[in-house]
């Protein structure tokens, strides 16, 4: 087990690495930190001086490994348009697409069990069917389309759900490092629409596999012997079925957390959602190559945290993982 | 070829299709939107690229049922004046070409991978298997946008908009190949060791030969599957990209773009520009996700859950 975690950290250090190196070669070709430190005036030979200062002149190793040096010790760089050091810009913003991200895994967690658990024990029934049909269709549909239509639909027509920004937030420990909306009802309004989109994708997947985990478990020895003992149908569904068929859903759930991730750049960019993703695109427009940079070591490090953790958490439960997934 | 069709007639996957509904459904359909994509100059009412078809007087007209909407324009016309019918045409041709190229290099990468790496083994399939289970870690999404931010800023807006369709190949086509790469190498490892390589190596045939002309070709019914699937994710993510602003630009635009161009003008009541592209391409997706599944499950039921 101990030499399963070191490999596990090893690995996860090397694609840090990777990622950094990705990083850095990116700003390197195209970045210009002369230009995003100083205004028009400036003069070439100054502008020359400061490259020597700044050590840009030194070979690409040496600054690879300064960057990196930098990069541990939280400097990321600034921003160039928020003139800013990048890491404080994004953990700014991280707040926003964090909330969006656990409004939408509640949701989630609230509809699938119980449409999964259902699916499974009554796989014939018309509500079933058109559960499955309508979670074939969701798979197909693009996020950014459902965003679109709940937008169109109860923004535009009903007028009953805000469709853009998010709302009213409050400061929640009283410095500025999380502004909520999750206190005020207003801020919660905004965050509906946005949570449901976001959880559309995921639901169908979720859907799906508790339904097929939980069929699976129904066929087991074990719950027959439950039906010949003459336990109460909810106690073998609920307790002696559902408890087996959680192991795999978290593990998965744990993963696409992460996922979930990717897709807010494109429900924060319907909703105008002042969250990372939102402030990548921005970024992206305005050549800000060090925020960029930033938002790509910071959203890497969080995917191979979260990676790392599942794995190794896996591992402690399921000692094959250990021997096979070598 | 008289015998070869009699033996498709004959064969299992004929047989299922024939008895599922679902399937020959979405194949019809699927192929209405292939020879719409195909003959698109030739269909469409108006060709959207032509700058005379244009008048900015017809912008933002409604389809020709509700009230203010022409019969020369079908289904409206989008905010540039361009019909929206003809534009959603060329669109979705532009779509399908990007990703069904997209697929294809996928699966030139995933092939060559999975199979050196199914084939040689040893350290040779611990470093190509490592790689691509790391790109597998992240979303592939993830992993398109943050290439196509990169070529944006590093080619500027300008000449990415030029070089638009083979830079979007190019990006759906690294960030997915690690699902075919898995795939053949699994597909790789279980027959390597069945009699008939063997005995191809014994007769002394080269390495690669062996690969490509008798391991690959029984590879081939899982790669089937999975690209039906990628098809159908490759267009998905094209559309993202190019909702994003990170793909086809609006002068040619995919139905993603379109949906983009359309959604700024959703709020003033224009619903049309974005709805109709969006069911446009819902009904692609859906036809191949569906094509995908029955295939799945006809081939090979064990090939992958969920």
């Amino acid at each position: 087990m101990f030499a399963f975690i070191i490999r596990r950290i090893a690995q996860a250090i090397f694609v840090m690495l990777v990622i950094s190196l990705i990083g850095f070669a990116i700003k390197n070709k195209i970045g210009d930190p002369v230009r995003d430190m100083v205004g028009e005036r400036v003069t070439p030979q100054e502008r020359a001086q400061i490259r020597q200062k700044l050590g840009l002149n030194d070979p690409f190793i040496s600054q690879y490994i300064r960057f990196v040096d930098h990069a541990v010790h939280g400097d990321l760089g600034l921003s160039f348009f928020y003139k800013k050091p990048a890491l404080d810009v994004i953990i700014e913003k991280a707040p926003a697409t964090m909330e969006m991200v656990i409004g939408a895994g509640l949701l989630i967690i609230l509809i699938s069990l119980p449409l999964g658990i259902y699916t499974s024990l009554k796989p014939r029934t018309f509500f079933s069917r058109f559960v499955m049909g309508f979670s074939t269709l969701g798979v197909s549909v693009p996020v950014f389309l459902t965003a679109i239509m709940l937008i169109y639909i109860f923004g535009v027509q009903l007028h009953w759900l805000p469709s853009y920004g998010r709302g009213k937030t409050v400061d929640v420990f009283g410095n500025g490092w999380w502004m909520s909306g999750f206190f005020t009802a207003d801020g919660l309004k905004h965050l509906i629409l946005p949570c449901i989109s976001l959880a559309s994708i995921e639901l169908p997947l979720f859907i799906r596999l508790i339904r097929s985990e939980m069929m699976e478990v129904l066929e087991t020895d074990y719950i027959k012997y439950a039906w010949a003992k003459g336990l109460s149908p909810m106690r073998i569904w609920l307790v002696h079925a559902f408890k087996n068929t959680l192991l795999p859903v978290i593990t998965v759930f744990g993963v696409q957390i992460g996922i979930m991730f990717a897709f807010t750049i494109l429900t924060e960019t319907v909703f105008q959602w002042q969250g990372m993703g939102y402030m990548f695109l921005e970024a992206v427009e305005r050549s800000d190559t060090s925020l960029l940079i930033a938002y790509l070591v910071v959203v890497g490090s969080v995917f191979v945290i979260v990676n790392t953790v599942v794995d190794i958490i896996y591992g402690f439960i399921n000692p094959t993982i250990r021997i096979a997934g070598r | 070829m008289k015998r070869s069709i009699k033996r498709f007639k004959d064969s299992y996957l004929f047989y299922s299709f024939k008895n599922d509904k679902t399937a020959m459904a979405s194949f019809f359909l699927l192929a209405c939107f292939i020879i719409l994509s195909i003959t698109a100059p030739v269909v469409a009412p108006y060709n959207p690229y032509n700058a005379k078809n244009i008048d900015i007087m017809n912008s933002e007209l409604p389809p020709m049922w509700l009230d203010g909407g022409s019969s020369t324009f079908i289904l409206g016309t989008d905010n540039m004046g361009r019909d929206l019918l003809s534009t959603m045409i060329y669109g979705l041709r532009i779509s399908v070409v990007i990703g069904i190229c997209a697929v294809a290099l996928q699966a030139f990468i995933g092939i060559m991978m999975g199979l050196t790496a199914g084939y040689v083994g040893g350290k040779v399939d611990t470093v190509l298997m490592r790689i691509a289970d790391i790109q597998f870690s992240f979303p592939y999404l993830m992993v398109a946008i943050f290439i196509s931010a990169i070529f944006q800023v590093m080619f500027g807006v300008g000449s990415f908009e030029k070089l638009a369709v083979p830079l979007l190949v190019i990006i759906i086509g690294l960030s997915e190949w690690p699902v075919y790469a898995r795939t053949i190498r699994a597909a790789v490892m279980g027959e390597k060791n069945k009699e008939y390589v063997e005995a191809a190596r014994v007769i002394g045939l080269s390495r690669p030969v062996i690969m490509f002309r008798h391991i690959l070709p029984n590879t081939l019914t899982s790669v089937m599957v999975i690209s039906t699937i990628q098809v159908a994710n490759a267009v998905m993510s094209e559309a993202a990209l190019s909702f994003l602003g990170l793909g086809m630009p609006v002068t040619m635009p995919s139905l993603g773009s379109l949906i983009r161009e359309g959604f700024e003008y959703i709020f003033s009541g224009s619903w049309w520009i974005t709805i109709f592209p969006g069911i446009f391409l819902i009904l692609f997706v859906l036809v191949v996700n569906l094509l995908g599944d029955w295939l799945r499950d006809v081939l090979n039921p064990k090939l992958y859950k969920g």
